[in-house]
């Protein structure tokens, strides 16, 4: 699993600067720094497995019929963002001053790039949630040292990053969420299992927004920050008709084998709580739905309990949902019952912990720990919303907002109100409200800064990360490019590139690699010992 | 406005009877509010000072 975060830039002072700009030196600043460190990372990011028209539900989207911001694998011709004109041709730039072409691959095996108008970090692949929190924070760090670098006296301007999806003027930027899924699994099975999960899990892992609306023109607050932005239960875009469900089927591992189940709905979370339980709880409802037919066997018929849960209107209870933030809202379901969002969460925790209780042992403690502080939040939820304002994020936003509101005599447009919500994400320590209430005890945190500072600079040691990383570090010189599924070395003395192909994003770990890489001075030397394994 | 500012930190130890004009929170509601207030005088210094003009700036373009 993974996560990907477009974050929000701005140039204070200077409404004027162009925001595709600002991200390119967000990114050739870090990259700069990098190298300044020892690092050379300059190697190009390898485009050539990249299918962003592939839809999972079995066709190819023509090329001639996509959305121009859908075009995403061509670095020479910048994807524009979502609601631009469809008929702006986009231009065609020079590598060498194409802002949007800057791509940095970091030792730690994440990939930080400008993606549309923003700069985005793509965390390295993991094997757990709470693994997703580390490389998720490092992310956070690894944009404030590229905001700080980038700004100041010598660069003449100030530059800041703020981890949120919304502007409150219309536009939304993505926190994309990664699984990878046994190819074996239906995806329309999968589509219709996980949504009526995906459409309520925001009441733990919404992050709170102030306004309600695409454009915020209503004032009010609400659970998440995307929920305005979903227009559609499954489908292949992700800068317009934004799906539940994105199909897009680029599973950048074997595609016979896997599938890539790209989640777009969610919010980039600051609280690290919230994205543990996010990667945590979603992971698990793909894990009984890989075991469908396995778990039918042994008498948990996973497949009917939850496609009984299937909603009437699940985009419509996606909005409803974000608004209740009293939680006593009755979804209505396709079957005529009703229940709430808290309730169709509790149903998924019985079936997984009945799957669970079924199915081989003992589970592993993550699962357990998962279960446990999934079922914690919801009873809390249900009975005070307030008992959660340490693990979940909107409710401990809510909770900040009303007491200004009180305190002040504010409404909920006021831009006091506004700022603060803007300012909850700002990466910057002596600017960020969220770090500020860390600094206060008022939120728990699950992972120490020694373990961030370590994952900045450092891969994963059980997925493929750990190969793309540990090559970067070692030997960037002859690394002239790589991708999720591949890494490109041009080794002096070879007649041609040789590419390493990392298919199994379960290989390349350390206990596979680890020994072969500290025995390898230089490329030559690892490939040579590669082709003899 | 009545209300409004009823519990601050340097209000702490008022009692409910001092605001007999107003329905008093439940104590456990006070205690809340002097909590949050507290988290509120910590943050006071990172706020944008101009709130509007720093919330009209913050304009982006659509991602994903």
């Amino acid at each position: 699993m993974g996560i990907e975060t477009e974050y929000g830039v701005l140039a204070p002072g200077n409404p004027a600067a162009n925001p595709m700009l600002l991200s390119g030196q967000v990114v050739t600043t870090y990259r700069a720094l990098a190298a300044r460190a020892g690092a050379r990372p300059a190697a190009r990011w390898d485009y050539d497995d990249e299918d962003p028209l592939a839809d999972a539900r079995g066709f190819h989207l023509r090329r001639q019929a996509a959305h121009p911001s859908m075009l995403t694998d061509d670095p020479r011709r910048p994807a524009p963002a979502g609601p631009a004109p469809h008929d702006a041709a986009p231009v065609i730039l020079d590598d060498a001053d194409d802002p949007s072409a800057a791509n940095c691959i970091l030792t730690n095996g994440a990939r930080l790039y400008v993606d549309h108008a923003h700069p985005e970090y793509s965390s390295p692949e993991v094997t757990g949630p709470r693994d997703a929190v580390l490389w998720d924070v490092a992310g956070e760090r690894v944009m404030l040292a590229a905001s700080r670098a980038a700004s100041g006296p010598p660069a003449g301007r100030e530059l800041a990053l703020y981890k949120n999806n919304v502007d409150g003027k219309g536009a939304s930027y993505g926190t994309h969420e990664n699984y990878l899924v046994d190819r074996a699994l239906p995806f329309a099975t999968l589509a219709e299992l996980i949504t009526p999960f995906l459409v309520t899990r925001q009441v733990f892992a919404g992050s709170g927004r102030v306004g309600l609306g695409p454009r915020g023109d209503e004032p009010g607050f609400q659970m998440a920050q995307r929920a305005d932005y979903i227009e559609a239960e499954v489908g292949l875009e992700t800068t317009l008709r934004r799906p539940i469900v994105n199909t897009r089927d680029e599973p950048h591992a074997e595609r016979s084998r896997w599938r890539r189940l790209h989640l777009i709905l969610g919010d980039a979370n600051l609280f690290e709580a919230a994205t543990y339980l996010k990667l945590g709880t979603t992971s698990l409802v793909l894990w009984v739905l890989e075991r469908l037919d396995e778990l039918a066997g042994a008498g948990v018929d996973a497949r009917r309990e939850l496609a009984a849960l299937r909603l009437a209107d699940p985009v419509g209870e996606v909005r409803r949902v974000s608004r209740d933030v009293d939680l006593v809202a009755k979804l209505e379901l396709a079957d005529g019952r009703s229940m709430t969002a808290l309730e169709v969460q509790e149903t998924y925790a019985d079936v997984i912990e009945r799957a669970l209780g079924v199915l081989g042992g003992a589970p592993d403690a993550e699962t357990t720990a998962v279960l446990g502080r999934w079922r914690s939040v919801l009873t809390r939820l249900a009975a005070d919303p307030l008992d959660c304002a340490r693990e979940v994020e909107w409710v401990a936003k809510r909770r900040l907002l009303e007491g200004m509101r009180r305190r002040d005599g504010l409404a909920w447009d006021h831009p006091r109100v506004h700022a603060l919500d803007l300012q909850w994400s700002d990466v910057r320590p002596e600017r960020s409200v969220y770090q500020r209430l860390v600094a206060s005890g008022a939120v728990e945190r699950l992972v120490d800064e020694d373990a961030v500072a370590d994952a900045v600079l450092h891969p994963p040691t059980d997925t493929r990360a750990y190969f793309r990383g540990e090559v970067m570090a070692r030997y960037p010189e002859q690394v002239t490019a790589a991708s999720w599924d591949s890494v490109i070395f041009d080794v002096p003395g070879a007649t041609a590139l040789q590419r390493v192909p990392m298919l199994d994003p379960l290989r390349g770990t350390r206990a596979h690699l680890g020994a072969l890489l500290e025995r390898s001075a230089d490329a030559g030397a690892l490939l040579a010992a590669l082709r003899g394994t | 406005m009545a209300g409004q500012d009823r519990i601050t930190p340097q209000h702490e130890d008022r009692t409910p009877d001092d605001d007999a004009d107003v329905p008093a929170p439940a104590p456990a509601a006070q205690e809340r509010d002097a909590q949050v207030d507290a988290l509120l005088d910590e943050i006071n210094d990172v706020l944008e000072s101009n709130a509007e003009q720093f919330v009209r700036g913050f304009v982006q373009k659509g991602g994903q």
